[in-house]
């Protein structure tokens, strides 16, 4: 019986919160919510010591690149030179198989991967792929949601219709099934394309980056169109244009900050989404491309060691779930903040 | 209506029924308080009302009154885990603050029934109407699928829905809200309670209908002899069908007394801004509606004394002091405000309205 | 009502024309892609390259192009995989389909029953800890990639533990109802599992969250006004309202998982279904396969999407056409 409460406290609420910057009390709220101030510094955490690959990798690789093969490298195992692929480390003691993890933080820490890689440098590596792809494919996303659900909810009509209709399309297409058909297009042509004055590279992180974000567009476009149409009929916007405000000005200093908080709500669960469907779409070999690694790769190429170097898989996983997690958790935390009494509630 | 005979409460669990000279309702010092993010919120902040068998008790206030928080508190139905209540209320003897969720279920729509404010939201869209006042006949009485039927037919009919039997297989949204208020009246009074709390049941409906619907009301009460409590902020509504008036202001009863006490001789100042704001056809058109001053106070940081203290304007030092509802008059009506019957009567007569008591009976 | 759905029906039959020309333009018309070489499979010889282009009408007007397209998946049927010896890509679907339908209703089930449990649960146990347990463990549910599940799911029962504790588990792969109910169910219980999870946490996420606003709602007060029990006050108002949400998004996700959603599922278990049939298509750009599964795929989506708008229409008497 919340409505009652409400109903009742806000002649209460008035001298605590009436006429603080909306913001500010989202704000509060978020720092008062301690499992998503958690989940943000471990976020933010996963984020450093992403980007600090190449300090780490500096102190590891052979010859300075982590991402080159080493199958005929040496490393220090208590003390001993061991090579880094071994005969006879495969399942029936047979063939050849990467070092396991050494759990020795310099030296092979989590173990190689299939071609002698150290897998700890990888992870870090594979991380700055994952979260470049992940945040920038997200920020498009949001960003053409928003600008597109702002034309079609401000102008109505026919311009929304087709609109609307153009994601429902979208929409209906399978997420996978679209990305893996633009992604295996692009794979056929392994010098990159050419679109105008852009240039498109196979192998580019761009590549992934603006397939996932172009899929997810509907998602986000819903959401802030349903909030666009709430806001465009309000008194304050008819104010604007009694004053003659132009329809750039109305769009975007009238219209624009009453959807950002939803934008906002949504930005940490999009990351999240982009994120696995990143990881979803590397595992497939149909993401980020080699040289590059992402943790989908690194899943990708443990799949064949699972049984004998299970750590490969193992750790850019738990990688991910601890990213994915931290950015969900966080997400709803943000949705509380913003928005106490939301209706969307979907994670 | 007439066709429509009070049924035998067969077996129904519960309390007793009253002894005589007991109230049929009784509240005693009700406290309701939500704990916010703002501190506590005293929605209730000590209430004492009695409705007696076959009346109807109007509770007047503004939004934030307390008037709702009171009457679903005696239901029951507040459900958020911030609430916390104290005192008692006492139905035919029973303390329903005390009973098991199993003896106040039975109570509820049963002894009690009640209507809410927007008709538009109260009933469950996905579900056809005789449906749903079905669902309660036969939650407390054993009764067949027809028989249930027939009666949700008559009970449609008596609420003035023409082409009951037809209407009953409609979803809400294909009803006017003036209907849907009907339906959920046919509903409330389904088990023929003794008591029907009204929760502002015309607010959201149009003018026309509000008459239609206070008039429906007084009917059931006249044909059922049900006591109704009718929870409005509208002076003119009460002033058609209570029996007796409780005003409140910031979650306390501020004056209590008959209708014909409280309209012809209000003893608060909150009651007299009440009455002064209601447009009226038959004296000299005002200026402009005369309205009170201020706002409601906060109901976390309530004044230590006289609530309304700060929007009065008769306020003097014993104000700062909290005023109990007494009994000033000599009769039964009660009021809270420091000032002498006689300084009362003059302040009314000199500033507020005159006409008020010029017309005195 | 039937006007309804004949205009759905007729929106269907848009969306899919719609979606059938922009996957002809993602595969035919990308810019900088020549589709004879992308569809002829890898370093082909100029005679398959000719073949291919007479085949497909490739110097044929653009809308010739789509018809014999569209004929070959649709019509005749007859499409065929260069990369894989000329195999007809339809047939090959279809005889994938049994497999993901199979993995997908037994994971569907799994997770509509784990879902109610766990939603009802926690929105019952608000304000205890069992709610905020509950809701962590949904969330690392909709947190993990399947994929990476399947593989920690496989590292523990294929494993070390496979010559005790899972002695009875068959060997990854499918096996068909009709050849061994058995196998096919000990075969495909953990996929179902590993499939079902992020759907578990999400829709359990969405239940509990849409059940506790529904409490709000001004019917669910009248309806404990009326003397209803709590439980026939959950099951009757609050879960029936909450059906037209939780039943619209089932349609949604069912028809993606048939329509190749299982992909990763079905790789990681080796289900050779219809995801699987993708699987191998890419790791040798067999364009032809991949394009009738996009279109085969796209097609089960519009069409669970126009059922679930119906069913929507069933459920909610207010969006019902009269």
């Amino acid at each position: 019986m919340a409505a009652v409460a409400e109903q009742v406290s806000v002649p209460g609420l008035r001298p605590a919160t009436a006429g603080r910057n909306p913001w500010a009390l989202a704000w509060r709220r978020l720092r008062r919510n301690r499992i998503a101030l958690a989940a943000l510094v471990l976020f933010l955490l996963i984020v450093v010591l992403s980007l600090a690959a190449p300090l780490y990798a500096h102190d590891i690789a052979h010859d300075g690149n982590v991402l080159s093969p080493n199958l005929n490298g040496t490393t220090l195992v208590h003390g001993k030179l061991t090579p880094v692929m071994q005969q006879g480390g495969g399942v029936l003691k047979l063939g050849e198989a990467p070092i396991g993890p050494t759990w020795d933080l310099s030296h092979y820490f989590l173990g190689a991967d299939g071609i002698g890689r150290d897998v700890a440098g990888l992870l870090l590596y594979g991380g700055r792929a994952s979260l470049q792809i992940g945040v920038s494919s997200a920020v498009i996303c949001c960003v053409v949601a928003t600008l597109v659900a702002l034309v079609a909810g401000f102008f109505g009509g026919l311009t929304d219709t087709i609109l609307s209709r153009l994601m429902d399309i979208i929409w209906a297409f399978p997420v996978y099934l679209l990305a893996i058909s633009i992604a295996t297009v692009l794979l056929t042509k392994s010098t990159g394309i050419q679109v105008g004055f852009l240039h498109v590279s196979a192998t580019s992180l761009w590549t992934p980056t603006v397939i996932i974000g172009f899929i997810y567009v509907p998602y986000v476009y819903r959401p802030v169109r349903g909030q666009v149409l709430s806001v465009v009929n309000k008194e304050f916007v008819e104010a604007a244009i009694a004053q003659g405000a132009s329809n750039v000005r109305l769009i975007f200093s009238e219209i624009l900050p009453n959807v950002v908080s939803t934008v906002i709500v949504l930005m940490p669960l999009m990351i999240a989404t982009t994120i696995l469907t990143e990881a979803a779409l590397s595992f497939l070999s149909v993401g980020v491309q080699p040289p590059n690694v992402s943790w989908g790769t690194i899943i990708n190429n443990g799949q064949a060691l699972l049984y004998t170097r299970p750590w490969v898989s193992l750790a850019p996983g738990i990688m991910i779930v601890l990213t994915v997690l931290s950015l969900n958790v966080l997400g709803d935390g943000v949705r509380d903040a913003l928005d106490p009494r939301a209706k969307l509630r979907v994670g | 209506m007439a066709g429509l005979i009070p049924r035998q409460r067969a077996g129904r669990p519960g309390p007793p029924p009253a002894t005589a000279g007991t109230p049929l309702l009784e509240i005693r010092d009700l406290k309701v308080s939500f704990r916010t993010e703002d501190g506590l919120v005293r929605a209730v902040d000590g209430v004492n009302l009695t409705v007696n068998e076959g009346e109807t008790l109007g509770i007047v206030g503004e939004s934030g009154s307390g008037k709702s928080v009171t009457m679903m508190s005696v239901m029951r139905l507040i459900t958020d885990p911030n609430a916390q209540f104290e005192g008692q209320v006492l139905y035919k003897g029973a303390d329903l603050m005390a009973l098991s969720q199993d003896q106040i279920r039975s109570i509820r729509g049963a002894g009690i029934g009640m209507i809410f404010q927007d008709p538009m939201t109260s009933l469950n869209p996905v579900y056809k109407v005789g449906w749903q006042i079905a669902e309660q006949i036969r939650e407390h009485e054993t009764m067949s699928k027809q028989a249930a039927r027939a009666r949700t037919i008559e009970l449609l009919t008596a609420v003035g829905i023409p082409n009951a039997a037809e209407r009953a297989d409609s979803y809400p949204h294909e009803f006017s809200g003036g209907m849907r208020q009907r339906v959920m009246i046919a509903m409330a009074v389904s088990c023929n309670p003794d008591v029907l709390i009204a929760d502002e049941p015309t607010t959201a409906l149009d003018v026309t209908i509000q008459a239609q619907i206070i008039g429906l009301i007084r009917k059931l009460r006249e044909d059922f002899g049900t006591a109704v409590v009718l929870i409005t902020h509208d002076m003119g509504v009460v002033a058609d069908v209570a029996d007796r008036v409780a005003v409140m202001y910031a979650g306390r009863v501020v004056e209590q007394g008959t209708r014909h006490e409280v309209f012809y001789d209000p003893q608060h100042p909150y009651t007299w801004g009440l009455l002064g704001s209601i447009a009226r056809l038959d004296r000299p058109r005002p200026r402009r509606l005369a309205a009170i001053p201020g706002m409601p106070p906060s109901l976390i940081h309530l004044p230590a004394g006289c609530a309304f203290a700060d929007r009065c304007g008769h306020r003097f030092e014993r104000c700062a002091e909290r005023p109990e509802l007494l009994n000033r008059q000599g009769t039964g009506h009660l009021d809270a405000c420091h000032l002498t019957p006689e300084r009362k009567k003059e302040v009314r007569d000199r500033t507020i309205h005159p006409e008020l008591v010029e017309e005195k009976p | 009502m039937l006007t309804f759905i004949v205009r759905r029906t007729l929106w269907t039959v848009v969306v899919m024309f719609v979606i059938t020309v922009l996957v002809f333009f993602i595969f035919f018309k990308t810019p900088g892609v020549d589709p004879a070489r992308a569809i002829a499979g890898r370093n082909p010889s100029p005679q398959v390259l000719a073949e291919v282009r007479a085949q497909l009408g490739l110097n044929r007007p653009l809308w010739v192009q789509y018809g014999v397209m569209m004929k070959k998946i649709f019509i005749t049927r007859d499409l065929v995989s260069y990369s894989n010896q000329g195999t007809r890509v339809v047939q090959e679907i279809f005889a994938a389909a049994p497999a993901t339908l199979s993995l997908v209703f037994g994971a569907s089930l799994i997770w509509i029953v784990m879902a109610l449990v766990m939603g009802v649960a926690a929105a019952q146990l608000r304000g205890r800890i069992y709610d905020p347990i509950l809701m962590i463990l949904a969330l690392i549910g909709v947190s993990t990639p399947v994929f990476w599940l399947g593989q920690v799911v496989n590292l523990i029962t294929q494993s070390s533990l496979h010559s005790n504790v899972f002695k009875w588990l068959p060997p990854l792969g499918y096996t068909s109802f009709t050849t061994s109910p058995l196998l096919w169910f000990e075969g495909l219980i953990f996929p179902w599992i590993t499939l079902s999870i992020l759907y578990i946490g999400f829709y359990a996420r969405v239940l509990r969250a849409n059940l506790l606003e529904i409490q709000n709602e001004d019917y669910i007060r009248t309806a404990r006004a009326k003397g209803l029990s709590e439980r026939r006050v959950l099951v009757r108002h609050s879960l029936r309202t909450s059906m037209i949400t939780f039943v619209s998004l089932f349609g949604l996700d069912f028809g993606a998982l048939v329509g190749g959603g299982a992909i990763l599922t079905e790789v990681v278990y080796g289900i050779h279904g219809v995801g699987f049939l993708t699987y191998q298509s890419l790791t040798n750009l067999d364009l032809p396969t991949i394009i009738a599964v996009v279109i085969y795929g796209a097609f089960f989506i519009v069409l669970a999407n126009a059922l679930v708008d119906i069913g929507y229409a069933w459920l909610d008497p207010r969006v019902r056409p009269t």
